[in-house]
Parts: structure tokens; C-alpha cells; sequence
């Protein structure tokens, strides 16, 4: 044969070597200068080793004494999450018209789109533990926050469904001279109900998880029961509750899954 | 005949009305009993258009005295996220090993790796977080693990699906190779995972930006610390500043994992 | 030399899909193996290196008794027996280069697997083999932007890199259109009269088979029913591999038995 190569290498991912050097280099450097201005305290941390085994052992086995302060949290997340559901549902429809390009003048677009942004960008418990100072602590906090976090999620798909609609419908009202209101109802609702109800019901399913959450902060149900155990050292009951938690986390996804199957 | 067709048209049949109501009905039941039975004191309720507007006039304008104190806080967070995703990747990979039908040595390891992930997945990183402030004190190290602890389930599941479809071809010719199963993983199944493995890690990265604002309420470090700090403090002012400052930097978080996709995808 | 005794391959509890196979490849030969959809062509040749274990009977490698090679034996053993697949098999994200080196992973070091810092002679192999075969210019491209007729030109290379004793091909054409086949077809005799290996082709294309091939073997619902020179294979001879369905064929042996 002609050629006798006998040496080949793989062709770097970056091709410029500077480039390709000089990202290793900063990759190291941020390693090294992170974990050396991180305030972390090691003699801490090694202590923390032996706590962990005095909580695993005190959580053992869980307890389930107390069950019925168990029961009334599970009740009080699984309304907190149902009425929030409903209200962030129904509220994120005018928001999510707001948000649809092709429905809304460009002002209100824009103020549309400002709320499901700041929605977002905001953890349900940034938001709850705004609303507690707000209004109290309780369900009703909770109540609030999860429709804040439901608009975010629900407002913002429904309003990329609503620019997805096919504008044959609208306009045949129009030129049939319908007022803006029926042209939304016979045009526009058919389109974009389905979709809204398994919003509805996977917005169920993620409020039932983020309620466990925003209790520990104070806005109600099994969260609020949860940060009590652990602030009273028992192990055992928060456990018990954990568990609890997980459980109808599962049985939810399960049950939230098989129903938006069903429908779809 | 023709007339009354037309006159009798109905959006539904009788039976699909009368389940269509049964749900309204059910649903609306189910409304009224929270509705009912929920712990609420409706004055506050009737109250709270005032007290929100009363929490918002406080709030503005943002007093920006302390920035330099809550941008190295966004900073700590910002290496908070960026750490706890990096570490939880590598130990995601051997459970999503062991949780891939396809990979996984045993059952006995398959059930490991699945009851690895429904474990880390079904927990919320902020009740980690609880957990692991009291094992470690408050401060960063609670929160960079439990980050990881949830972020585990979540790359575990997805890279172990990944790993699950797979196209078996070349998996089989290196086997007639003679290759060692070590270097069929190597060779046939890491290079198909590849794309999936990085688009994972940077959408997880982008959660656990949003995550870790919020761990320092528990105590476990970043910007939530100085969040706590303001509201205890009932300075409003300092606490809209640290929402703005939230908002900033959710927002260049997507910005930056939306840039890498496009350039790594 | 090849050595098959006895070969029986049943999976589950029906009927055998290899019933009592005997075949023997002795030198450096072309054997063609022909039959309809069915009729056990791949699980046989998947059989010789045990990529589907077979139930009983035994297979010989010049000498070597692969049925009872224990699991570190069978892929030492496998790295003597290349084989080239329908559908290629390449893994597409990695390079034409590294597609070929994967031949080449039951010798090398798992670090050097890892690092892709192949031996000199492997990586000399390599690109006499794909000038060879005109593909040395796409060492750096990836798999996947290859055309079929190339991309079998790398799965060719791959098991030629094992330096095998032996090449089995499964339907290494189907795969490709037919100006590409009988290029595929020629450049495995050429490479085998030229590297004197026995080449074993599972192929659909009768004609194909009969060009390039020395021997050919018909088999039918498991059975090898024809065994001769590919002048041998008659209008009669193809009728009875090809002429049926296996249900026939099983409606026939219990009325036999």
C-alpha cells in the first residue's frame, strides 16, 4: 500500500486549541475557587455523620400515633390543592387570552405575558412565604400561592394552544358579524377545552406535591405537619409522614396519568 | 321528517349529556366540601386585597443599600446549583445503569436502582433539604446534597430510559467482536446516550437554579438566607430587591441553558 | 476449518428452528447459504459464534469446540469469527475510524478502548484496509453520514480488523440497492481469496449468489436440503428450497411420522 499512516487521533470537540485549553482551565479553576469560597464546615459536616445515625435511628421505626394530626394535614393539602386547581384554572383562561397573540391587542399581550413570566420565575415557596406575611398563615396562603403557580404553568401553555388555533372558525364569526364574546365561545372554546381540562388535571397532581412543600414555610396542610416534626426532633412521626407524602404522590401520578390517557 | 330532525339537533346524546353533568356535578361536590370544610377565616379573606396592597406599597422602591451582600449571595447560589448538578450526573449514572432493563446485572439490582430513583424522585428537594440541615447543620453543604438527592432520581430516570431505547444492532456486533461488556458499554451504548445525557443535565441544571433560591428558607444557603433575613426583619423594601434579583437570575439561567443546547445539540 | 454435528436450535417449546444440522466449511471457500424467510438462516450463522446459544450439537473452529466455551473463553473464541450484519450495525456518533478499531476490542487495553489511543499496527491495518476498500479519506467522519454502500464497507472492516479464522455475513446486501450489493458481493470474495478466508453469506439474491459463490447450500424449515456447486442449483433444486411454506412442511412430517 501506498500510505503508511500508522497514527490517528480523535478529532478534539473544539477544534481551536486555545479555546479547547483554555476551557479546561477555567473549568478547573471554577472547581478549585468554588469549593474553597463555598463556607463549608468540614468539622461540621464530619459531625454530621454520627447525627445522621441518631436520626435514622430515632426515625425507626416511623410512627403513625399521631395519626390524626396525620389525616387532618393530608385533608387540609388535598383541599388547599383542589381549590387551587380550580381558581388557577378558571383565572388562567382571561390570562392566557391575554397572552395569545392573535387574541390580544399588543398592550395588554405584553402585561399578559408579564404575569405568567413573573408566575414562573418565582418557587412556589418564594411565593408562599410572601403570602403568609401577607395574609395570615393557613390554608388560605397556600390557596394562593398554588393558583399563582398554577397560572404559571396552565396560563402559558393554554396561551401557546390558543396561537395554535386554526383562525377558519374565528373569522367565519366574524363574518357573520358575532360580538367578540360569542366569537370566543363558539370559536375559540371547542378548540382549546379538551386541552384545558387534562391541563386541569395534571395542575391537580402538581399541586397536590408543591402543597406538601409550601406547608413548611406556614401556608397550611401536611407541609405545615411535616416542618413541626422536625422541629421537635421526632424523627419518627416526620417519617411517618414522609412517607405518607410519597404515598399519595404516587397514587396521584398514577391515577392523574391513567385519567389524561383516558381523555386524550 | 327532515323539519324535525333540525328542530330536535342537540350538541349531545342524552346519555353523553347526562355523563357530561355527572362530572360538572361531581366536580362541583367535590368544590363545596373544600370549599366548606377548609380551615380558612374569611375575614382575613375579604382583608386581603388591602393587606397585599398594603405588602406591595412597602415594597416599593427596591432599596438596593445592601446589592453587593445579595449578588454574592446570587453568586453562592448560582455555585450551589452548578456543583450539586454536577455531582449528582456522576452518581446518576450507575443507577441509571442499574435501572435500565436492558444494562441492569440481576433484578435484585434492577429493583435496587428503580426504588433508587422512586425515592429521590417522590421527595421534594426542599424536605431533603430539611433532612439534611438537621444532619449538617444549616449552611450550603445541607443544601448542595439535598439537591443532589432529588436531582439523582430525576437524571436517573431519564438517562435510564435513554439507555432502555436504545438501538441494540451495534450493542450485538461488538459482542461478536469479542469485546468485553465492559467496552460494549463503552463503544456501543454511551456514544447513543450521549445527546440525551447532556440535554438532560442542563434542563436539570435549570431546576435546581430555580431550587436553590428557595433552600436558603429552610436554612440550607444561597439567596434564600438573605430572602429570610429581610422578611424577618420586615424590611420590604430589601426583600423586593432580592425578588428582582430572583427574577434576573432565572431568566439569564434560561438564556445560558438554552444557548448550551443549541450548542452542544 | 468450520465444523457443525447435530445442530439443534429451539427457543421456547416449539417446534426447532434448526433440526439436526450438519455442515462442513473446510478451506478457504465461498459457501452461499439460500432459503426462504424462516428457514434458519440467521439463527444458524448467529449460532457459530453464539450470539444465539444454541440447545444442542456441537461447533468446531479449527479444532476449537465452541459449544463449551465458558463465558471469558467465548470472547476470546469470538474475536476468531467476524461477521458483517444486514443492517451494518455501525454505531453512527462515532467515527468511521472508531467503527473500525471496535474490532479490534477484544485485544486492545481497556484504556486504550477509553482513550482511543490505538496500537501503531492496528491504526496501519486499519488504513490499508479501508484504501483497500476506497473509504480511507472518511477516517474522521462519523458513521452516520456515510451511505449504505459505505457504511457496509466499515462494517467489512470491522470484522476484518478481528483478523478472524472465519466471516459470516447475515444478508450483508439486503440492505442496498443492486449496483451497491454486487460491489458489497465482489469486494467479499476478492477480500476472502486474498486474506484466504472461508466465507459463510446468508443471502436472499439468488443470482448474486450463484456469481460469487463456490458452494451453495439450500436450507429449508431447518433442514439443509441442498449442498453443491452453484452450477448444481437447478430449476428443480430451487423450486424445492424456495416452493412452500413452512405450515406445509409441518402438515408433511406428521404425516410422516
Amino acid at each position: 500500500m501506498s500510505t503508511a499512516r500508522d497514527t490517528w487521533r480523535k478529532q478534539p470537540f473544539i477544534a481551536n486549541p486555545v479555546l479547547r485549553y483554555g476551557l479546561y482551565a477555567a473549568i478547573a479553576v471554577y472547581i478549585v475557587t468554588t469549593f474553597a469560597t463555598l463556607p463549608i464546615d468540614w468539622d461540621r459536616m464530619v459531625q454530621g455523620l454520627s447525627r445522621a445515625g441518631r436520626i435514622f435511628g430515632g426515625a425507626f421505626p416511623p410512627s403513625f400515633q399521631r395519626s390524626e394530626l396525620l389525616i387532618d394535614g393530608f385533608m387540609e393539602s388535598l383541599k388547599i390543592a383542589i381549590l387551587a386547581t380550580v381558581g388557577g384554572v378558571l383565572l388562567s383562561i382571561p390570562i392566557a387570552f391575554m397572552a395569545a397573540r392573535n387574541i390580544a391587542p399588543l398592550s395588554i399581550y405584553y402585561f399578559g405575558r408579564a404575569v405568567i413570566i413573573i408566575a414562573r420565575s418565582f418557587h412556589p415557596v418564594i411565593v408562599a412565604i410572601i403570602f403568609v406575611k401577607a395574609v395570615g398563615f393557613g390554608p388560605f396562603a397556600g390557596i394562593l400561592t398554588l393558583i399563582v403557580y398554577s397560572i404559571g404553568f396552565v396560563a402559558k401553555l393554554l396561551a401557546e394552544k390558543i396561537e395554535e388555533i386554526d383562525p377558519g372558525p374565528v373569522e367565519a364569526m366574524r363574518a357573520a358579524g358575532a360580538p367578540f364574546l360569542s366569537t370566543l365561545v363558539y370559536a375559540v372554546f371547542p378548540q382549546i377545552m379538551q386541552r384545558q381540562i387534562g391541563l386541569g388535571i395534571y395542575q391537580l397532581d402538581s399541586n397536590l406535591r408543591a402543597s406538601a412543600v409550601v406547608g413548611i414555610v406556614g401556608a397550611g396542610g401536611i407541609g405545615a405537619t411535616l416542618a413541626n416534626a422536625f422541629g421537635r426532633y421526632d424523627y419518627d412521626f416526620a417519617l411517618a409522614i414522609t412517607m405518607v407524602i410519597v404515598g399519595a404522590i404516587l397514587i396521584s401520578e398514577a391515577v392523574s396519568g391513567a385519567i389524561r390517557k383516558r381523555i386524550a | 321528517m327532515e323539519q324535525v330532525q333540525l328542530q330536535d339537533w342537540a350538541r349531545y346524546t342524552p346519555a353523553q349529556r347526562f355523563q357530561r353533568y355527572g362530572y360538572f356535578a361531581l366536580t362541583a361536590l367535590v368544590v363545596a366540601w373544600a370549599l366548606g370544610s377548609v380551615n380558612i377565616i374569611w375575614a382575613w379573606v375579604w382583608d386581603a386585597p388591602t393587606q397585599m396592597g398594603d405588602l406591595f406599597s412597602r415594597m416599593v422602591p427596591p432599596d438596593p443599600t445592601h446589592l453587593d451582600q445579595i449578588l454574592s449571595a446570587l453568586w453562592e447560589t448560582v455555585n450551589l446549583a452548578t456543583i450539586a448538578t454536577a455531582m449528582a450526573v456522576v452518581l446518576a449514572l450507575p443507577v441509571a445503569y442499574i435501572a435500565a432493563q436492558n444494562t441492569t446485572p440481576n433484578a435484585l439490582t434492577l429493583w435496587l436502582g428503580r426504588f433508587i430513583l422512586v425515592s429521590s424522585r417522590s421527595v421534594n428537594t426542599i424536605i431533603w433539604a430539611l433532612l439534611f440541615v438537621a444532619i449538617f447543620g444549616p449552611g450550603v453543604v445541607a443544601g448542595i446534597v439535598a439537591i443532589m438527592f432529588r436531582s439523582i432520581g430525576f437524571l436517573g430516570k431519564l438517562l435510564g430510559e435513554a439507555i432502555e431505547e436504545i438501538d441494540p444492532k451495534p450493542v450485538e456486533a461488538l459482542k461478536a467482536c469479542g469485546a468485553s461488556h465492559f467496552k460494549v458499554v463503552l463503544y456501543a451504548i454511551v456514544p447513543q446516550v450521549m445527546p440525551t445525557f447532556f440535554a438532560v443535565a442542563i434542563l436539570r441544571w435549570d431546576i435546581n437554579l430555580r431550587e436553590s433560591t428557595v433552600l436558603g428558607l429552610v436554612g440550607a444557603g444561597g439567596i434564600g438566607v438573605i430572602l429570610q433575613g429581610a422578611i424577618d426583619t420586615f424590611n420590604w423594601q430589601e426583600v423586593s430587591t432580592v425578588l428582582l434579583a430572583i427574577i434576573a437570575l432565572v431568566v439569564a439561567g434560561e438564556v445560558v441553558s438554552s444557548y448550551l443546547r443549541r450548542k452542544i445539540l | 476449518m468450520l465444523k457443525i454435528t447435530s445442530l439443534v436450535k429451539r427457543y421456547g417449546a416449539g417446534d426447532p428452528v434448526l433440526k439436526d444440522l450438519d455442515l462442513e466449511v473446510p478451506g478457504e471457500e465461498v459457501v452461499s447459504v439460500i432459503g426462504s424467510s424462516g428457514a434458519g438462516k440467521s439463527t444458524l450463522l448467529r449460532c457459530i459464534n453464539r450470539l444465539v446459544e444454541p440447545t444442542s450439537g456441537k461447533i468446531f473452529l479449527n479444532g476449537t469446540d465452541f459449544t463449551s466455551l465458558g463465558k471469558r473463553e467465548l470472547r476470546v473464541g469470538r474475536r476468531r469469527i467476524g461477521m458483517v450484519f444486514q443492517s451494518f450495525n455501525l454505531v453512527d456518533r462515532l467515527t468511521v475510524m472508531e467503527n473500525v478499531q471496535s474490532g479490534r476490542l477484544g485485544y486492545i487495553s481497556t484504556w486504550a478502548a477509553l482513550s482511543r489511543r490505538y496500537p501503531k499496527e492496528d491504526i496501519r491495518r486499519a488504513y490499508e484496509l479501508m484504501e483497500r476498500v476506497g473509504i480511507a479519506h472518511y477516517a474522521n467522519k462519523r458513521a452516520d453520514e456515510l451511505s449504505g454502500g459505505e457504511r457496509q464497507r466499515v462494517g467489512v472492516i470491522r470484522a476484518l480488523m478481528q483478523q478472524p479464522e472465519i466471516l459470516l455475513a447475515d444478508e450483508p446486501t439486503a440492505s442496498l440497492d443492486p449496483k451497491t450489493s454486487e460491489q458489497i458481493m465482489t469486494l467479499l470474495r476478492d477480500l476472502a481469496r486474498e486474506l484466504k478466508l472461508p466465507v459463510i453469506i446468508n443471502i436472499h439474491n439468488v443470482n448474486e449468489a450463484k456469481e460469487f459463490s463456490d458452494r451453495i447450500v439450500g436450507m429449508r424449515y431447518g433442514r439443509i436440503i441442498f449442498d453443491d456447486l452453484p452450477d448444481a442449483l437447478t430449476k428443480d433444486a430451487m423450486h424445492e428450497i424456495y416452493a412452500g411454506v413452512p405450515h406445509e412442511d409441518r402438515q408433511m412430517e406428521g404425516a410422516a411420522a
